[in-house]
């Protein structure tokens, strides 16, 4: 019985096993052995030692400045994001009328697809028609910049739109925050805690799971932006948004330097990993599990 | 005494009723503003759609076209084949729904219900996988389709779903186990076996879950765009998303009105679907999100 139960576990689970070797351990191992080579998928691979992560960390500074434009999207978008969608979970979480409309529409954004966004804010940062610069006009009379045409602007354009998909954390956040007992609010009110206190000393603690779970999964997200990047600029102008995830496209798929592209995705993925760690090992400090076990 | 205590008590605590209630009429307002700042983008997509070329640059931005313009929708949509597009779109979307339901069920369902070795370890790499980048996987993957020969051709963006998906896995095996397993027992006494009891038992009880994965699924393949950039290549292959953005490099992005009719024509299915189909979403994110 017990044996004949193991053999039906593994012959259920067998699709994903196999998939698992073909598309994600192989994969893997071969895109770091790739890492030491030249290759150009035409002609055989050639070993190539060190090289690929000499001239990268050495040699190009354009992995260097790819890497920076994804730190400040990263270090703007995922603590502004954070921030706005707790924000609005906290608000709508105070019983306000509507709840479930509301919730629809901010979530709205979300389903529709990459490209599309890109298009219609491409369109919404132009500088002379655009919808942005008109309200800035209108409500503040500031004549705003050229956004995804300028320089300076164009990581700031990517956060502005980045905000837009925060309905996907906020339906989190929200469902966190009716998870919170009532009774640590009466118990918090009771001992005379002001609505301030009870957020930071009963809501935040116990959201905090979700929280870090946000923030991981935002952080994985922002490390790997391309569709947009891809679609709006290309990179542009004068490489200002000149995104990782991009610049290895290019590298793999428009100049076929596939050794060069897979040691800048181990590189990526390197990063992910240390980033992944430090959040998950920080969380003792700052995340807290009911249970005391640990959550994830 | 206690009269003079409740007649002073009665307007401070109107008074904090009134605080009270004007501070949730702030907050709605705020709300209100917040679903603006999502929803004046999609709807300017709507009206520039429906504008006429020179009224794209007419201020105020959201002005209403004189006429609605409606055979906009016919240049977008005849310019380039996109018929042709969103019939390619289908035969991967279909394929690859289908599989990502059966499969991720039959997985799932081994790691709810049964038993074996190395169970646990298993799980947990299913788990990692879903951190996984699709940046280090997907150059020697392509390298494998190319020396395959489906460079330019569908199967590289159907046949990976036959062999599951861990997200997919996830949120099957979390509703899998809120199912009781005295139906399970029940089942095999009555003679059926591990396979039959999921097709008879188990899946008919996770419709909304199964729901879930498929509209998810749709909604991930018929938004993808990296997918069909990297494998298709001729232009009569490409998908709606594809050929979306390929209009936007053939057009340039000055015919507006055209670039957001063809855009409003891509979003309307996943936004229908969505309006439908909304408590499914929400649970489904609510789902994988928090009952980790």
């Amino acid at each position: 019985m017990k044996r004949r139960e193991a053999v039906a576990f593994y012959t259920c689970i067998s699709p994903w096993i196999v998939g698992f070797i073909v598309f994600s351990a192989g994969p893997i191992l071969a895109s770091l052995i790739l890492s030491f080579a030249e290759y150009s998928i035409t002609s055989p691979p050639v070993f190539a030692g060190l090289a690929n992560y000499r001239l990268m960390f050495a040699g190009d500074p354009l992995f260097w400045h790819s890497l920076k434009v994804t730190m400040i999207y990263t270090f703007g978008a995922v603590p502004l994001g954070l921030v706005l969608s707790l924000t609005v979970a906290v608000m709508l979480n105070q019983k306000l009328p509507g709840l479930s409309l509301w919730r629809v529409m901010y979530y709205l954004p979300n389903v529709v697809s990459g490209v599309a966004v890109a298009l219609l804010w491409t369109i919404i940062f132009n500088k002379q028609f655009g919808l942005l610069n008109w309200l800035l006009y209108k409500a503040l009379h500031i004549t705003g910049p050229g956004w995804i045409s300028s320089k300076q602007w164009v990581l700031p354009s990517f956060v502005v739109m980045s905000l837009g998909g925060g309905g996907g954390p906020m339906v989190l956040y929200l469902a966190a925050l009716q998870g919170v007992p009532t009774d640590l609010y009466e118990a918090g009110q009771i001992d005379g805690a002001g609505s301030w206190r009870r957020f930071a000393s009963i809501t935040l603690p116990m959201i905090s799971p979700t929280v870090l779970f946000n923030v991981v999964t935002a952080v994985i997200a922002t490390f790997q932006t391309f569709t947009s990047a891809y679609v709006m600029t290309n990179g542009g102008p004068q490489n200002a948004s000149l995104f990782y995830g991009l610049y290895l496209y290019r590298n793999a798929f428009r100049y076929f330097k596939m050794g060069y592209a897979a040691a800048m995705a181990w590189v990526l993925f390197t990063l992910i990993l240390i980033v992944t760690f430090v959040l998950l090992r920080s969380s003792s400090f700052w995340v807290y599990y009911e249970t005391g076990g640990k959550g994830m | 005494m206690t009269t003079v205590a409740a007649t002073s008590g009665v307007p401070t605590r109107r008074r904090a009723q009134s605080a009270r209630v004007l501070v949730r009429a702030i907050l709605l307002l705020l709300v209100a503003a917040g679903a603006l700042f999502i929803m004046l983008p999609l709807l300017w997509m709507i009206v520039t759609s429906l504008k006429e070329q020179h009224e794209t640059y007419l201020m105020p931005p959201w002005r209403l076209p004189a006429v609605p313009q409606w055979r906009n929708y016919l240049t977008a949509l005849t310019d380039l084949p996109f018929g042709r597009y969103y019939l390619n779109t289908l035969t991967i979307v279909v394929p690859v729904l289908l599989a990502d339901v059966l499969a991720n069920a039959l997985i799932a369902y081994g790691f709810a219900r049964l038993r074996g070795p190395g169970k646990d370890v298993l799980f947990l790499i299913v788990l990692s996988t879903m951190m996984l980048p699709g940046q280090v996987t997907m150059i020697p993957v392509y390298i494998l389709f190319s020396k395959l020969g489906w460079i330019n051709s569908y199967r590289p963006l159907i046949v990976p779903a036959l062999f599951g998906n861990a997200f997919f896995i996830f949120l099957l095996r979390q509703f899998f186990r809120t199912i009781s397993t005295e139906l399970d027992d029940s089942a095999r006494i009555d003679g059926c076996g591990y396979f039959s009891t999921l097709w008879r038992i188990i899946m008919p009880l996770s419709k909304p879950a199964l729901a879930t994965v498929a509209i998810f699924s749709f909604m991930a393949n018929y938004n993808d765009f990296f997918g069909p950039l990297i494998y298709l290549n001729s232009n009569e292959k490409f998908t709606a998303a594809l050929g979306l953005q390929f209009f936007q490099v053939r057009r340039g992005a000055s015919p507006w009105h055209l670039l957001m009719a063809a855009t409003v024509v891509n979003i309307v299915p996943c936004v229908l679907l969505y309006g439908f189909a909304q408590r499914l979403f929400i649970q489904g994110i609510v789902f994988t999100g928090v009952k980790g």
